[in-house]
């Protein structure tokens, strides 16, 4: 029988930074029994896992970890969307259990991309051929990568900024380092973050240039870590324990988009318009409001990135982030606190567990465990993820009535 | 003269250098290489098109990290040349925000990439400024 409330019972996120002791099957195990310890279940329990892993290599992530924690024969789905890997993974959990197929699941995202440096597209072919030879899609006989515009992820974020800027105005080299500035201010509270350091605005300015306007500190930074999330539907939910259902916290919409095609959508990824959508989408779901959110975690993989998504998360009047931003909103005593967990700038990013990671802040505020960072009486949250290709994830969560 | 070739089969070189694109016969999408059906309507059938050789810079970036033998800093940017965008690098300027501008007006030129062990030369475009003397008007 299908249900129509599924909710978070357990969840938990590694602390995020350099784990040179662990392989991603460890972390993966370690968010995983911390995730079912959170919400009183064993693997037993579950009936399906969806598990997400991008730079690990061969084999499959699922199955690996099973190995690992618990072989119980449950249906694994290993799912790879890019940056929205682990939100795909826990809308693959909720949608089985909101097709009936059983009462509890749990989904997983790791990475270990501690030291990975720059991350590009896949052109990585040499160009020392000794004859240029026509090869690929585009008949090229050098690698295209910085000599057809730029496949380096700060660069296409940074154009996305810029558009951004083009189109409505405000925008400057300081305005995005000033984003940047919040998400590090914040992350000084987030013992789980991997960089967790106050920056001024100064230091943001002056530190290394990646790619005009995002320099070092404005990228999003390569760690490993993992995050776990169990999903029960709310017919089971309702015969657990007290604590378990005080704990829990209700997914008021699940929502996964893809881009449709536009003009130039192909050359320069067009992160904007899937977002709106799946924002969209979301509030209709939860039947809420922009102004009814306590607090937002988007995807701000690069401060260029995050001004564009107040817009396209309706955060703000269309065309207004600039002035939205510098109303001080943003901050985590503002209207509309963004990234109180410091952010992908500060926290880290480690691609598959980027997409849950985002959920245990919310569900860590919405439950009133959050400490240091609380945002006061907190009671409906947002976590959004874009992967470039492109998919977002939305999530809209509720604490328990 | 030693021979040329083009850095990508949808740069036309000659007298004459310009873009090809795909354009969707049902919609006028354009796509830069091969699709079964168009990405807008699902239209099957396509025809080669010239690409306008001056347009102006929508977004562009800086770029100071990037893969080996890539010399840095260079221009990144989309180019919106008359509806169609294209990706491309902005050359014949000086790599700073002072000389770079979101709307500022150009147009395209070949590059040479580099000499085979043949002595086959490899061309590839990017889009230098109409007006070189001052840059454009500043729009962002």
């Amino acid at each position: 029988m299908a249900t129509d409330d599924v909710w978070i019972l357990g969840i938990h996120m590694t602390k995020f930074g350099k784990h040179p002791e662990q392989d991603t099957v460890d972390l993966a195990a370690e968010a995983a029994m911390a995730a079912l310890a959170d919400g009183g279940v064993s693997m037993r329990d579950m009936g399906v896992l969806a598990a997400g892993n991008l730079m690990g290599g061969p084999g499959a992530i699922g199955q690996q970890l099973q190995k690992q924690v618990g072989q119980t024969g449950i249906p694994v789905y290993n799912v790879a969307n890019a940056c929205a890997t682990g939100a795909t993974a826990l809308r693959t959990a909720v949608m089985a259990l909101k097709a009936g197929e059983c009462d509890l699941g749990m989904a997983v995202g790791v990475e270990k991309l501690a030291g990975a440096g720059l991350l590009a597209g896949a052109n990585r072919r040499a160009d020392n051929d000794e004859r240029w030879t026509p090869r690929g899609r585009f008949g090229a006989v050098a690698p295209t990568d910085g000599r057809i515009g730029t496949e380096t992820m700060p660069g296409v974020f940074a154009q996305i900024g810029m558009e951004y800027g083009h189109r409505y105005g405000g925008t400057s080299f300081e305005l995005f380092a000033r984003i940047s500035e919040k998400n590090h201010a914040h992350s000084t509270l987030n013992p789980l973050a991997a960089y967790s350091k106050r920056f001024t605005l100064e230091e943001i300015m002056g530190d290394v240039m990646i790619a005009y306007p995002n320099t070092r500190p404005m990228c999003s930074a390569n760690c490993d870590g993992a995050a776990a999330a169990v999903v029960v539907t709310g017919r089971k939910l309702r015969t657990l324990d007290p604590d378990q259902r005080r704990r829990a916290v209700k997914i008021s919409a699940s929502v996964l988009t893809t881009d449709p095609w536009e003009e130039a959508c192909q050359v320069l990824p067009n992160v904007n318009t899937l977002t709106r959508n799946a924002a969209h989408q979301a509030y209709e779901a939860a039947g809420v409001v922009p102004e009814d959110l306590d607090l937002v975690e988007l995807h701000d993989c690069f401060a260029t990135a995050e001004l564009v998504h107040y817009d396209n998360l309706m955060l703000c009047a269309q065309g207004e982030a600039v002035p939205f931003f510098e109303s001080g909103a943003t901050w985590r005593d503002g209207t509309t606190p963004v990234n109180v967990s410091g952010g992908l700038q500060s926290k880290g990013h480690p691609i598959a567990a980027t997409g849950i990671a985002n959920i245990w802040e919310i569900c860590h505020h919405l439950r009133g465990e959050a400490g240091d960072r609380q945002i006061p009486d907190a009671k409906v949250g947002l976590a959004h993820v874009i992967g470039l290709g492109s998919a977002c994830g939305v999530h809209i969560l509720e604490k328990a009535a | 003269m030693s021979e040329q070739v083009p850095l990508v089969d949808y740069l036309v070189l000659g007298d004459d250098p310009h873009l090809v694109a795909q354009e969707c016969a049902r919609c006028g999408a354009r796509f830069f290489d091969r699709r079964n059906a168009c990405a807008g309507c699902g239209g099957p059938e396509f025809s080669g098109v010239r690409v306008a050789t001056e347009g102006e810079v929508r977004a562009f970036t800086i770029v100071s990290l990037a893969a080996p033998r890539i010399p840095v800093p260079f221009v990144a940017s989309v180019v919106d040349c008359d509806g169609t965008s294209v990706r491309a690098n902005v050359v014949n300027v000086e790599p700073s925000p002072e000389h770079v501008r979101l709307g500022m007006k150009v147009r395209l030129v070949t590059v040479p990439v580099g000499t085979d062990g043949g002595g086959t030369e490899a061309i590839g475009f990017g889009f230098e400024p109409v007006d070189t003397s001052n840059g454009a008007r500043e729009e962002g």
